[in-house]
């Protein structure tokens, strides 16, 4: 269709750049139409784009390409470029970011359409609100697209933190509620210890590969990896495994896995678009998407495997319990995305690499499709989150109601639905595995399952069924949210439906990442399963008889029970686990203890350092010590000066003498 | 025959009484300036000695010279002190201390 692929790259980043400079920095000229749809223009032409290449890539077999736009600096023999890698990873990561995100602007016209209710009367912060929301996530598209589509580690790292500044600007957006800017601080702190890690590692490679290239670092992978590097002395470390282990502490940072998932839950003081788009289906993937593209480091490390599938099934497991106690609708969907953000990494620990990237695809749509229909009840509630006031909203709320059920039946992964195909394969290849730690994640993704169903179900039940809890004045205005919204939520239902049924034979087990992502013959599970798999319809009859289904079957059946047939029951089960629902709700204490660790470490430090440092050694000592110090030496000094003439007199002889006594010694 | 030691002793003399009489004198300003210049004249007792004991007559010159400058001293150093007995209608040194810190 083109000749020039390459410049149609580039048209593919440039085009949401030039939407959001132009709503961003014209927003009050131009106004909120002209707004909305030159940044919805910027995404729709970035989206079509994609698809073009997606469909030369992959469906005409076009050649993978590798090519540096610009070179930035050379330094010492080390090209720092900005260039894009253009391989089915890509291509597929590309779509997905985009077509997402233009669901998003499309909803967020809807969602944002009476923003100004949301700030104070009079507010400066909050003119033009509209014209900037919509900078920031054409300002987001651009960036992610400038993350995956990147073929050198430091443009890698520019999309890694482009996105995370966005993200900090978008979860504070509102930012006259104190609630937000404490939660956009917190994001940015703890994504600011994950890219510790993460920058560590880029030096690392940096250091030993001479190179920042992605095909030259893993060209030369081979041969580095039995190199050791002493960290500390007398401590010898795999070279591979460091690495390794250090940008994937980048990746839990951003793809928020435990102990670095604090933020997450709080980024949804965000405008919902925005939970949908950046904190569900495409930002914290970065993490996921950033270790597959490193596939071939990583296959080099066992280590580094293991303890990416053990903290991932850590994560998988325990932020579910957490879903299960949340009342706010957005919080279970934040706390189901850390959840199926540990499926994609314990996938990654098991080399199931593909798996992880079909199960971060099928999720961007189900995740977004989910937010973006709980975003819909908030308009609908007048902005009210709390599900203990919802309940019996399918009535007022056909298409809402309908694509929810689609997005928790993905999400519990039903048979025939998208997140079935993904987190199937991704739990068997679990248990194929033979690293250590990869029974324990077995059992934790399992368990999960079970986990998933009941939470998502607890929500759906809450919201769309069972007695109307919400006040008269609020049921009154109930109905069914406008196009701009229900188009996108219809839009997204269909991937989460088909997308398992078109690409589980290619992208989870045939060969349609090509060379884009490398398994080594150590790590069979994959090949494995691809033999054993016959097509997605004897998958599906397959999975009946599986564990996770009845898993899954059992959550959803314990849901309706506990949330529609006995309602009492759920009150009695607190009352019996009163400690463990304190600690599910106090989210395991790990905000307590990072508050108290680090937080009151540092302010510890700080403050000794003000009152022992600054106070007393700069101000008392130096500054005001030597005033003082010169102060008392002139009241001495002065003392000399009687006025009397005699004295001076008495002086110079005294310093004649001096003299003559020095002039007799030396001689 | 006088020896130079028995002129070095005189000027030292001279110089150690008119340093005496500037610590001891709390009264009297003008005996300050004698004192100041009897101990000129005890340097010049030294440079005249000197001059005759070594055969170079530069240290004569230099006693004129300080002879000169010596009576120019004092005139200007009588002219402050009469300016000085106007504006504080004392010459006693003890009272002269404006220079106190």
């Amino acid at each position: 269709m083109f000749d020039n692929w390459h410049q149609v790259t580039i048209a593919i980043v440039l085009a949401p750049l030039i939407g959001s400079i132009i709503a961003g920095l014209f927003g009050s000229a131009i106004g909120r139409k002209a707004a909305h749809r030159v940044t919805i223009l910027g995404v729709a032409i970035a989206l079509s784009l994609s698809l073009a290449l997606f469909n030369h890539i992959i469906f005409k077999d076009g050649e993978s390409f590798n090519q540096s736009v610009y070179t930035w600096l050379v330094s010492d023999g080390v090209r720092f470029e900005v260039g894009f890698l253009i391989d089915q990873l890509t291509v597929m990561m590309m779509v997905v970011v985009t077509f997402v995100s233009l669901m998003v602007h499309i909803y967020t016209i809807g969602y944002m359409s009476h923003d100004e209710e949301n700030w104070p009367e009079g507010s400066r912060a909050g003119t033009n609100s509209y014209q900037r929301f919509f900078s920031y996530i054409s300002l987001f598209t651009f960036s992610m697209l400038m993350l995956v589509m990147s073929n050198n580690f430091m443009q890698l790292f520019f999309g890694w933190e482009a996105v995370g500044l966005v993200s900090y600007l978008l979860i504070g957006f509102w930012s006259v509620r104190e609630s937000a800017v404490y939660a956009n601080l917190k994001a940015f702190l703890v994504n600011r210890v994950g890219d510790f890690g993460f920058l560590l590692g880029i030096a690392a490679v940096l250091m030993y590969f001479n190179s920042l290239d992605y095909a030259t670092v893993f060209e030369n992978v081979e041969l580095h990896k039995d190199l050791t590097i002493e960290i500390w002395p007398g401590e010898q470390w795999n070279l591979i495994t460091v690495i390794c282990i250090l940008l994937f502490v980048g990746a839990m940072g951003k793809s928020a896995q435990v102990p670095l998932h604090i933020w997450l839950p709080d980024s949804m003081e965000g405008p919902t678009p925005i939970s949908a788009l950046i904190h569900a289906a495409t930002m914290v993937t970065a993490g996921i998407f950033m270790v597959a593209r490193m596939s071939p480091v990583y296959e080099l490390s066992e280590v580094a495997l293991s303890f990416i599938m053990v903290i991932g099934a850590i994560t998988a497991l325990f932020m579910g319990f957490l879903g299960l106690v949340q009342n706010d609708i957005k919080r279970v969907v934040a706390y189901s995305t850390l959840s199926q953000l540990g499926y994609m990494t314990v996938a990654l620990g098991a080399s199931a690499y593909s798996a992880a990237i079909f199960h971060l695809m099928t999720h961007a749509f189900f995740k977004a499709l989910l937010f973006l229909a709980a975003g819909s009840v908030i308009i609908a509630m007048h902005h009210k989150q709390d599900m203990r006031d919802m309940g019996g909203l399918r009535k007022y709320m056909p298409i809402t109601w309908i694509t929810s059920l689609i997005g928790s039946l993905a999400l519990i992964g039903a048979p025939g639905f998208a997140g079935f195909f993904s987190k199937d394969t991704i739990i068997e290849a679990v248990g194929d595995s033979h690293l250590p730690g990869s029974d324990f994640a077995y059992v934790a993704v399992l368990i999960g399952v079970f986990v998933t169903a009941l939470y998502s179900f607890r929500m759906y039940f809450l919201v769309f069924h069972g007695k109307e809890r919400m006040d008269e004045h609020t049921r009154s205005h109930l109905r069914e949210t406008p196009w701009v919204v229900t188009l996108p939520l219809i839009l997204l239902a269909i991937p989460s439906v088909v997308i398992g049924w078109l690409f589980v034979d290619t992208m989870a087990f045939g060969n349609f990442f090509g060379h884009a992502i490398y398994i080594s013959e150590a790590h069979p599970a994959m090949a494995e399963l691809s033999e054993a798999f016959h097509g997605p319809f004897t998958m599906v009859l397959h999975g009946l008889m599986t564990a996770p289904f009845w898993l899954a079957l059992s959550g959803v059946a314990t849901a309706y029970l506990l949330y529609m047939k006995w309602t009492h029951v759920p009150r009695l089960l607190l009352k019996w686990f009163r400690p463990l629902h304190t600690l599910l709700i106090e989210k395991y204490y790990f905000d307590q203890i990072f508050a108290g660790l680090f937080g009151g470490g540092s302010r510890l430090l700080g403050t000794g350092l003000w009152k022992g440092g600054d106070v007393m050694v700069i101000d008392g000592v130096m500054v005001n010590g030597s005033a003082k110090s010169v102060a008392w030496l002139s009241t001495v000094l002065r003392k000399i000066q009687t006025g009397m003439l005699f004295h001076y007199a008495f002086a110079m002889i005294l310093g004649l003498l001096g003299l003559f006594a020095l002039f007799v010694v030396q001689w | 025959m006088i020896a130079l030691s028995d002129y070095l002793t005189v000027s030292a003399l001279l110089f150690s009484i008119s340093m005496a009489g500037i610590f001891i004198n709390r009264k009297n300003i003008i005996i300050l300036l004698m004192c100041v210049e009897l101990m000129l004249l005890a340097v010049n007792i030294n440079f005249i000695a000197f001059s005759h004991y070594l055969g170079d007559s530069a240290g004569q010159v230099f006693v004129f010279f300080i002879l000169t400058v010596a009576a120019a001293e004092a005139a200007i150093g009588l002219a402050i002190l009469v300016v000085l007995f106007r504006n504080r209608r004392t010459i006693n040194v003890a009272d002269l201390d404006s220079l106190k810190g």
